[in-house]
């Protein structure tokens, strides 16, 4: 990229004219594959993050990844969604989006949506106002300065406030809520955001049994129509959500198969259980 | 002599005119001059002791003075040189009854007496019972060439080479004959290079344009002042159009050593340069150090810095007042003494305020402002407005000369020296003591850091005092180099601040890199933009970087970095 | 609970807002007839010299809501604006000079008197135009909003963000500082721009001119704080706050963090130079020391005294912060430094919503004030 391309872009980034226009449809899926990730390797200080990972996601696709601790699992995130850049690799989204040349907003107005370990909302804001900063719809600051959300952008808040059950604590501090409760807001924010492919980072941490249960079937409802890609240690809540599970290790791929096939595995058990 | 003899030559191509009574009659008193000169190796013969040759030193008359300075010289009695350097320096005198020659400095109404034969003390005596043995121009320049001929003899090669510098200043045939004389028995490099430029630049002089020809080539590359200044006049040109040199080969020669003259001092000014911004770097690093160390491991602005620096110069002032014979030591016990008084200060603040504030960086940066403008005002009630003078100890002061064009001063390498020994003791404490390896683990992970047993609470006031505690030193260094007012802190602490941003937080070796190359850009642009402007355009370029590299020049980085 | 439009929720006012409108439109009204209509001596009449401080005091007041809605709103601890406030001070003061005319000391119908003095023959580049009004008004704007705009620009883009940009702000009011003290920049050097004789062909000390003045500060002051109502109260003004909470989680919901930071400083920048351009008149000089480190602090404290996030809070900060220091610095002057740097302290560590916070705990209402952590 040379010097005028990179100014240009820095220009659009910040000021945020033309760009979307002269970008094509994000996210073409018409091969069936909606996230290639090739040859990913991100080193901190010498440490190997990533090393060389690939993991393809099919469109509608409900896909678990599991890993021990420091198998590389946030940071695949974070590469996707543009906060870490690789040393190495591709990313792209679908067939024609180039996931390392975009910033994180331009990622999430693509169609990608993330939710953190961490419950990570806007403790100041209102569950109402959260779901209002998240929801789909032009991001523009002069958007945002001059008109209120249209009809179709309250009604979608409405129907996710229902979806998460929070209808009744709409007007309170999402400071207030119970940890569980966040996990909800949170859940419903990447709702609101109506993305392609959602990034579901330990979901029912913190979770009642019940309130796993109904994780378990909202993410479920959710495939097909929208590809997810979860990461969780729970085995339990994993099983009863996955097809497919990819087993991370040392930043690569270990194993991929059914929740059984990679349960089965020698390499993952001596991985889980030998060290 | 030599000079009284050209007088006399000059007499005959005098042709008469209206002068011409006046020529007869230096003519005369030149011939005259003659005839007491032919005298003398009469008088050497019957080998002159030293005691009458400074007997005849007690006279008003000036061509006697000129001629017992001559008897002196032939005497070669130890203590000659130092009676022609008191005859030099006014501090010869000969009482008025018995007209005895002493050495004697004046004290008061009474004069304290030395003997020149014995060189011991003749005790003190009433100032008007003595005559001061005065000097006029001529003679002045006589008793300088012998005493540079007799330091030409001396064994320090140090004395040897000042005296050929004197000598330079005021080249004559006699200067010349001497330097010549020395030249073949000279052995120390310096002395000899020194010798032979001095008769090179004697020999521009010269009627033979082959012997200026030499001479303009032995002088090629020659850092002497006057060497250059002389080659510039032979190929200035005159209004006229024509040049002091007649010989066109002569002045190209001279025009090539003119740019190897050239070349060599833009070389040495170079250096020179990088020597400044080094200097002006290590007191950059001296000051931004400390902030690195609670910026970087405590996450806190500690805008009161500054403060702390000025807390370090005013300590080093109030203990020249305690000691006021020895300012030499002075310095050297200030050093602890404003660590210990900035870092008790630094102490203070982080148990009083800062250990309210973690975790809230930018109001750590409010509430210590407030503290600075506390202290400065402090400063101000104690000890006035007014900037304090700190006086320099003798061994800082001066200046180490390498070359005629290249010189360090002392305070500005001390300097240097000094911020590298900080450095290497902070590099020591934070790697090798159990308190650094605290210090380090708290900056990396507070949290871990506090469940294995480490009592984070007193690491950071340690590590606050710590911090604080260089600035102090850093204050004592400053005092040095600039003035001691209340508003010394506040001139530096955004240069402080812009070291730690630009060498990146957290990592010392990024201050030091960061605090010494500002120095030598800062000091590189200024003779072109100017001191202020190029201060704005170091803001304007580090702003800029901080474009390229958020977190400096070297960045923390990993997870743990994030946010 | 429908979100209706900004512009009606703005209406609709909330408390702080009404009580702070009331009392601007109160004491803009108020002084003036007590200035002018009483007769010096009676009870009731308002002396000019107070009525200038008002005036300034309302100028202080604008220059804190500048600063309280970046810092208060979106988290940008901004110690530059002390320099949009005197760059837009001196492209005033470029005006004022520009009408001397033939009265200065050297009588020289173009050049101001600094320029006559350092030998120079004409009239530099970028002081052509400032004899014109609307020129003027129109640098008070473009100069502080553009240099925001680039500033921000090459700030944000490169994500420099906490007290990095705290510090690099405050080089940049350094860097201008030392370049305005220099004879050859064309500002009038150390003494700056003063003398000031006619504004809009009205004599600047005449009566009528204060009031004038005095009552543009409280129009600029009341309009100012309207705007940035509007803004904290559009969704632009929450994702604004959502930024000052979570930056990089805002990002991930599709907002370019860069560009609503930028615009809001920018905007800040602009209400910091309208704000000086008002003082400046009223105070009758602008030169370097304008540009202080110390002022721009100055400001951030007056912001945290009042209460931030509030924008009502960083008036009444301003006001009385500057009230106290006008009384320090003309009963006991060598107490200032002691009461504003622990004040600084106290307010740091006692009172993080400051007294509006405060007052709100008395009248134990909801808070207006959002909790901040910086």
């Amino acid at each position: 990229m040379n010097a005028t391309t990179a100014l240009r872009n820095g220009w659009q980034k910040v000021f945020g004219a033309g760009a979307r226009s002269a970008r094509p449809a994000p996210g073409d899926t018409s091969h069936g594959t909606i996230l290639y990730l090739e040859d990913i390797s991100v080193s901190f200080d010498g440490f190997k993050a990533l090393n060389a990972l690939t993991l393809y996601i099919d469109a509608g696709e409900l896909r678990c990844i599991i890993g021990p601790n420091g198998a590389g699992k946030t940071t695949m995130m974070d590469v996707i969604t543009g906060k870490t850049r690789p040393d190495a690799g591709s990313a792209w989204f679908g067939q024609t989006t180039d996931l390392l040349t975009l910033s994180e907003p331009q990622i999430a107005e693509a169609g990608i949506g993330r939710k953190f370990q961490k419950p990570t909302v806007f403790e100041q804001h209102t569950v109402m106002e959260n779901l209002e900063l998240a929801v789909a719809g032009t991001k523009t600051i002069w958007t945002t300065l001059g008109s209120p959300l249209d009809r179709r952008q309250h009604e979608r808040i409405e129907e996710v406030l229902e979806t998460i059950r929070l209808q009744d604590r709409r007007s309170m501090r999402a400071g207030m809520l119970s940890h569980g409760q966040k996990q909800w807001l949170e859940i419903g924010m990447l709702l609101a955001q109506e993305p392609r492919l959602l990034l579901v980072d330990e979901p029912v941490a913190g979770m009642t049994p019940q309130e796993v249960e109904r994780t378990a079937e909202l993410l479920l409802s959710l495939a097909g129509k929208h590809s997810v890609m979860v990461v969780e240690h729970d085995m339990d809540f994993v099983r009863s959500i996955a097809r497919r599970v990819t087993v991370l290790h040392e930043g690569h791929v270990l194993a991929e198969g059914t929740i059984d096939e990679v349960q089965n595995d020698p390499r993952v058990v001596e991985v889980y259980l030998g060290e | 002599m030599t000079n009284i003899s050209c007088t006399l030559f000059a007499v005959p191509g005098a042709s008469p005119g209206p002068l011409f009574l006046a020529r007869r009659a230096l003519g005369w008193l030149a011939l005259l001059l003659v005839v007491g000169m032919l005298a003398r190796p009469a008088a050497a013969a019957e080998s002159t002791s030293f005691e009458q040759a400074l007997g005849h030193l007690a006279t008003a008359n000036f061509k006697q003075k000129e001629r017992a300075v001559g008897e002196l010289l032939d005497a070669r009695h130890a203590n000659t040189r130092a009676v022609l350097n008191a005859l030099l320096e006014g501090t010869l005198y000969y009482r008025k009854d018995d007209r005895r020659v002493f050495i004697a400095a004046a004290q008061d109404a009474s004069l304290r007496l030395l003997d020149p034969l014995t060189m011991s003390d003749a005790g003190t005596a009433e100032a008007s019972d003595y005559t001061k043995i005065t000097t006029n121009n001529q003679l002045r320049k006589t008793l300088k060439s012998a005493l540079a001929s007799f330091d030409l003899a001396d064994p320090d090669a140090n004395v040897r080479l000042a005296a050929v510098n004197e000598l330079m200043r005021s080249l004559d045939a006699d200067s010349v004959s001497i330097l010549r004389a020395r030249q073949s028995s000279e052995k120390n490099d310096a002395v000899r290079t020194a010798i032979s430029t001095g008769l090179a630049i004697a020999d521009l002089d010269s009627a033979d344009a082959a012997v200026r020809l030499a001479a303009v080539e032995q002088l090629e590359g020659s850092l002497n002042p006057e060497a250059f200044n002389r080659l510039s006049a032979l190929v200035t040109k005159a209004d006229d159009g024509s040049y002091a040199e007649p010989d066109e080969n002569v002045r190209n020669a001279a025009r090539a050593a003119l740019n190897e003259i050239d070349n060599w001092r833009s070389f040495y000014r170079t250096l020179e340069t990088l020597f400044f911004g080094l200097s002006l770097g290590s007191v950059l690093v001296l000051a931004a150090i400390g902030l690195a160390i609670t910026f970087g491991v405590m996450g806190v602005i500690n805008m009161a810095h500054g403060e702390l620096m000025m807390l370090g110069a005013y300590t080093t002032y109030v203990i020249q007042l305690l000691m006021p014979q020895h300012i030499g030591a002075s310095v050297l016990v200030a050093i602890p003494v404003a660590f210990l008084v900035a870092g008790g200060v630094g102490v203070l603040i982080e148990r009083g305020i800062m250990r309210f504030l973690y975790g809230r960086p930018l109001e750590t940066l409010l509430a210590t402002f407030g503290v600075s403008l506390v202290l400065q005002q402090i400063v101000r009630d104690i000890f006035t407005a007014n900037n304090r003078p700190v006086e320099t100890p003798a061994w800082m002061a001066g200046s180490l000369q390498i070359n005629e064009a290249f010189s360090i001063t002392y305070n500005r390498l001390y300097v240097v020296l000094f911020m590298l020994i900080v450095f290497a003791i902070l590099q020591l404490v934070l790697k090798k003591t159990s308190l650094g390896l605290k210090v380090r683990a708290v900056a990396q992970n507070r949290a871990m850091a506090k469940s294995m047993g480490v009592r984070t609470e007193w690491v950071d006031a340690l590590t606050f005092g710590l911090g604080s505690g260089i600035a102090g030193v850093a204050g004592v260094a400053l005092s040095q180099l600039t003035n001691v007012g209340p508003n010394l802190g506040q001139s530096y602490i955004i240069d402080s601040f812009m070291v730690v941003v630009f060498g990146g937080v957290g990592n010392l070796w990024g201050t030091l890199i960061g605090g010494m190359s500002l120095g030598v850009v800062n000091q590189a642009l200024e003779p072109y933009a100017g001191a202020v402007l190029a201060k704005i355009l170091v803001l304007i370029a580090l702003i800029l970087f901080i474009q390229r590299r958020p977190r400096g020049l070297f960045p923390q980085k990993g997870r743990a970095a994030e946010n | 609970m429908q979100t209706s439009h900004p512009a009606i929720r703005l209406l609709a006012g909330e408390r702080g807002t009404q009580v702070f409108l009331a009392l601007l439109l109160t004491v803009g009204v108020a002084a003036p007839i007590m200035h002018l209509a009483f007769p010096e001596g009676s009870a009731l009449h308002l002396s000019s010299y107070t009525m200038t401080l008002m005036g300034k005091y309302m100028t202080y007041a604008l220059l804190a809501i500048a600063v309280d809605l970046v810092w208060g709103y979106c988290g940008i601890l901004s110690l530059g604006h002390a320099a949009f406030f005197a760059l837009g001070g001196y492209a005033m003061g470029m005006y004022l000079m520009r009408q001397i005319g033939t009265r200065g000391v050297y009588g020289d119908p173009v050049l101001p008197d600094f320029m006559v003095f350092l030998n120079w023959q004409e009239l530099p580049w970028f002081w052509h135009g400032f004899d014109m009004f609307w020129f003027a008004a129109l640098m008070v704007i473009v100069v502080p909003g553009l240099l925001a705009l680039a500033f921000g620009w090459l700030a944000f883009r490169s994500r420099v963000t906490g007290v990095y940009l705290s510090i690099i702000t405050q080089a940049l009011t350094y860097a201008l500082m030392l370049a305005f003290f220099r004879n050859d920049m064309g500002f009038g050097g150390n003494n700056g721009l003063t003398d000031f004789k006619d504004i809009l062909g009205a004599n600047i000390n005449a009566p009528g001119t204060r009031v004038a003045l005095f009552v543009a500060s409280a129009v600029a002051l009341g309009l100012g704080y309207l705007a940035c109502r509007y803004i904290t109260l559009s969704r632009a003004g929450r994702v604004v706050q959502a930024i000052r909470d979570a930056e990089s989680r805002t990002r991930f919901i599709g907002y370019r963090v860069e560009s609503y930071k930028l615009w809001v400083f920018a905007f800040s920048a602009v209400l910091a130079g309208i704000a000086g351009a008002l003082y400046v008149p009223q105070v009758g000089i602008i030169n370097p020391s304008e540009f202080q480190p110390i002022n721009s602090i100055e400001i951030v404290i007056w912001v945290a005294v009042g209460g931030r996030g509030t924008l009502y809070g960083a008036v009444a900060g301003a006001v009385l912060v500057n009230y106290a220091k006008t009384y320090f610095t003309a009963t006991i002057p060598e107490l200032w430094l002691y009461a504003l740097g622990t004040l600084f302290v106290i307010v740091t560590l006692f009172l993080p919503k400051g007294v509006v916070g405060l007052a709100d705990k008395f009248t134990s209402r909801e808070p207006a004030a959002r909790a901040v952590t910086a």
